[in-house]
């Protein structure tokens, strides 16, 4: 028998009872539609997560200064003073690598205007828009010879413009950072916050080595980032650095750590795998659920149509036609159930993501994954309904009210 | 007993069924031998509890014998198992049932499809097309194809049914009390398009209760305890157009009376 003429007899029967097919799918439609909305809102959470790592550059080797050490009292990397801005140079020459940027911090109370703010003050080198992906709004970023000279030039986030200057345009106006008169040369674009909930253009940028020089008189830097050429040779950049650090500085107990973005980001989209994970019980319990209704319903369906049975047995259907017929039927009614479940989810997961303003993203996988297990829904539980209508006897069959 | 020696459409050869419902055992066919030659328009009668139904649905090759030899087209079938049964019904016999047994909710021309789903050849859906309404023309309702069984008379789904069973080209035709449902004129027109499927060669059995239907047969086996008492041609045999003729003209008699 064919499998096209099944369908359209299943198609039929189903059609026949509207209401109780809708009844039937419910089951696998809650389901299915519950995982797929999650899903998505997860995988939009997901999504958010990897786009602000991303945005903090995306093939970025960051490496931190070391574990600072002191009567036995270890403080934790960044704690001792071991980068220096010579590393810095040395790293520049390594393979792959494309932009290097010495970071200094420090919170500095910054004044214009007769106003005044607390933000943080970064010495970085003129690479650090390209490290950290991020485009200069307006005006330009400082340059090396900036650098070489001390200049006392800054350029400043969104949030700083607008404590300082509201309503004007920042860009060869002057701030002070210790009494110390620094020009404005541009403001970056707007970023926004980051994963920890910092607001990322609360910052002032200037030479690192004005910073080291002129603000903090510190020899030493925070942490180097350090761009590689793609996300391909990260590891080679990052055990490159490693290497050369060592040989540097000659030191026992490694006084550096090196970490990259892949890293980071897995670390920040570790919680909504474990969310993925739990969403896989709930489906397969409410999809499990779905089955129960389904297999109730077949079986209903198969004492009804005994008759049916008996006259298409007459007519030289084989135990095999019918328990396909069945089968199928069931799998149909499962497969449309889960159809109606994506939809709904992903319609779902669209309606929360716009009232929330945030994204959803249904990824292609959970869809296959949703699908795939409803027609497995399917089969089980219309296996044993449709295996009872084809052992029914003919006559019986006939015979029967 | 050789099979292959003569060309019966049916032999069957000291046929019993025996029921095993709980305790007693029915012994509802005792011993039935028989040959159907092709061409063959023969009616099985009998009191209910006769066997006459039992002995239907083994011809038909619903119901395994207990005992005994049915050869089918010179196919011993009585050794069958379900589904080589199934194959035999679908390509070698076609089934008429009181209660006309169509599916509901189908349109006449997909009730008259339904066999060729099941043909192990696949037909071809144009080819199956031609085939149902062919089917149709033949029993007269190649117009109604599309009207689903509740928009049909009595007399008309017992047509699409007839429509069904010859839809495969079956060396046989069984109808199980075809009329049993009918008025009496519908019934001859009924008994009308057997006697001309009949005249085109197809062998016909028919289970019936009724003597004027059986007499629009050519032979009469009657039944009683599971075992044939008596086998013989119909003498003063009916023709159905002759008959609704005359019915014609009595119901014109009295109109005009």
């Amino acid at each position: 028998m064919r499998i096209l003429a099944s369908i359209k007899i299943a198609l039929r029967a189903l059609r026949r009872n509207k209401m109780r097919s809708l009844l039937t799918m419910l089951g696998i439609i809650i389901g299915v539609g519950a995982v797929i909305g999650l899903v998505s809102l997860t995988g939009g959470a997901t999504k958010q997560v990897e786009d602000q790592v991303s945005s903090l550059g995306e093939s970025i080797v960051t490496v931190f200064s070391g574990n600072f050490t002191s009567g036995g009292m270890r403080g934790g990397w960044g704690s001792a003073p071991t980068l220096t801005v010579e590393d810095t140079k040395a790293i520049t020459s390594i393979q792959n690598v494309v932009a290097v940027s010495p970071e200094v911090r420090d919170r500095e109370q910054v004044l214009a205007n007769g106003l005044n703010w607390n933000t943080q003050v970064m010495g970085e080198s003129p690479d650090y828009p390209q490290i950290r992906n991020w485009p200069i709004g307006s005006g330009s970023m400082f340059g090396d010879q900036d650098v070489r000279s001390l200049a006392k030039v800054a350029v400043i986030g969104q949030t700083v413009v607008d404590e300082l200057f509201p309503g004007e345009d920042p860009v060869g106006q002057t701030i002070r950072i210790r009494n110390l008169p620094f020009k404005i040369v541009g403001v970056l674009a707007p970023k926004g916050f980051n994963l920890f909930g910092q607001d990322q253009d609360d910052i002032v940028v200037v030479p690192y080595t004005s910073h080291m020089h002129r603000i903090t008189a510190r020899t030493f830097v925070n942490d180097i980032l350090v761009e590689a050429a793609s996300d391909q040779v990260i590891d080679q950049v990052q055990n490159d650095i490693q290497d050369l650090l060592l040989a540097r500085h000659r030191s026992k107990e490694q006084d550096f750590t090196v970490r990259n973005q892949v890293e980071l980001m897995e670390m920040a989209t570790k919680s909504s795998q474990e969310m993925e994970f739990l969403l896989v019980g709930v489906a397969a319990v409410s999809l499990a659920v779905g089955g129960i209704g389904i297999m109730n319903i077949m079986l209903v369906s198969v004492t009804e149509r005994t008759r049916e049975i008996g006259i298409r047995m007459a007519v030289g259907a084989r135990a095999a036609d019918i328990l396909i017929q069945f089968l199928i039927e069931a799998v149909t009614l499962s497969l449309i159930g889960g159809t109606i479940g994506i939809i709904l989810g992903m319609a779902f997961s669209l309606t929360v993501a716009y009232l929330k303003d945030m994204p959803a993203v249904t990824p292609f996988f959970w869809i296959a994954i949703a699908f795939a297990s409803s027609g497995l829904v399917g089969i089980c539980s219309g296996f044993y309904p449709a295996w009872k209508a084809s052992k029914l006897d003919p006559i019986d069959a006939l015979r029967y009210e | 007993m050789d099979p292959v020696s003569n060309n019966a459409v049916i032999r069957l050869a000291d046929l019993h069924k025996v029921y095993h419902t709980g305790e007693v055992d029915v012994h509802a066919v005792r011993g039935v031998s028989l040959e159907i030659l092709p061409g063959e328009f023969i009616a099985i009668m009998g009191s209910s509890g006769s066997g006459k139904s039992t002995l239907m649905n083994m011809i038909g090759c619903l119901d395994p014998p207990t005992e005994g030899n049915y050869w089918l087209d010179g196919t011993d079938v009585s050794t069958l198992d379900r589904d080589e049964l199934a194959d035999i019904r679908n390509q070698k016999i076609g089934f008429v049932f009181q209660g006309f047994n169509l599916l509901s909710r189908t349109s006449a021309l997909e009730n008259v499809e339904m066999p060729m789903l099941y043909n192990h050849q696949r037909i071809p859906s144009h080819e199956q097309l031609e085939r149902a309404t062919r089917s149709l023309e033949i029993v007269g309702l190649a117009k109604r194809a599309d009207h689903h069984p509740n928009q049909l008379s009595g007399g008309q789904q017992q047509r699409v049914a007839i429509a069904r069973a010859l839809v495969n080209q079956p060396s046989l035709l069984l109808a199980d009390e075809p009329t049993g449902n009918l008025d009496s004129q519908t019934s001859i027109e009924i008994m009308g398009v057997f006697q001309k499927l009949n005249d085109q060669g197809i062998t016909i059995v028919m289970v019936t209760h009724e003597l004027d239907i059986a007499r629009y047969t050519k032979r009469m086996v009657v039944l009683r305890d599971g075992k044939i008492v008596t086998d013989e041609s119909v003498r003063d045999r009916l023709n159905a157009e002759k008959e609704l003729e005359k019915l014609k003209q009595e119901q014109q008699a009295v109109k005009l009376a």
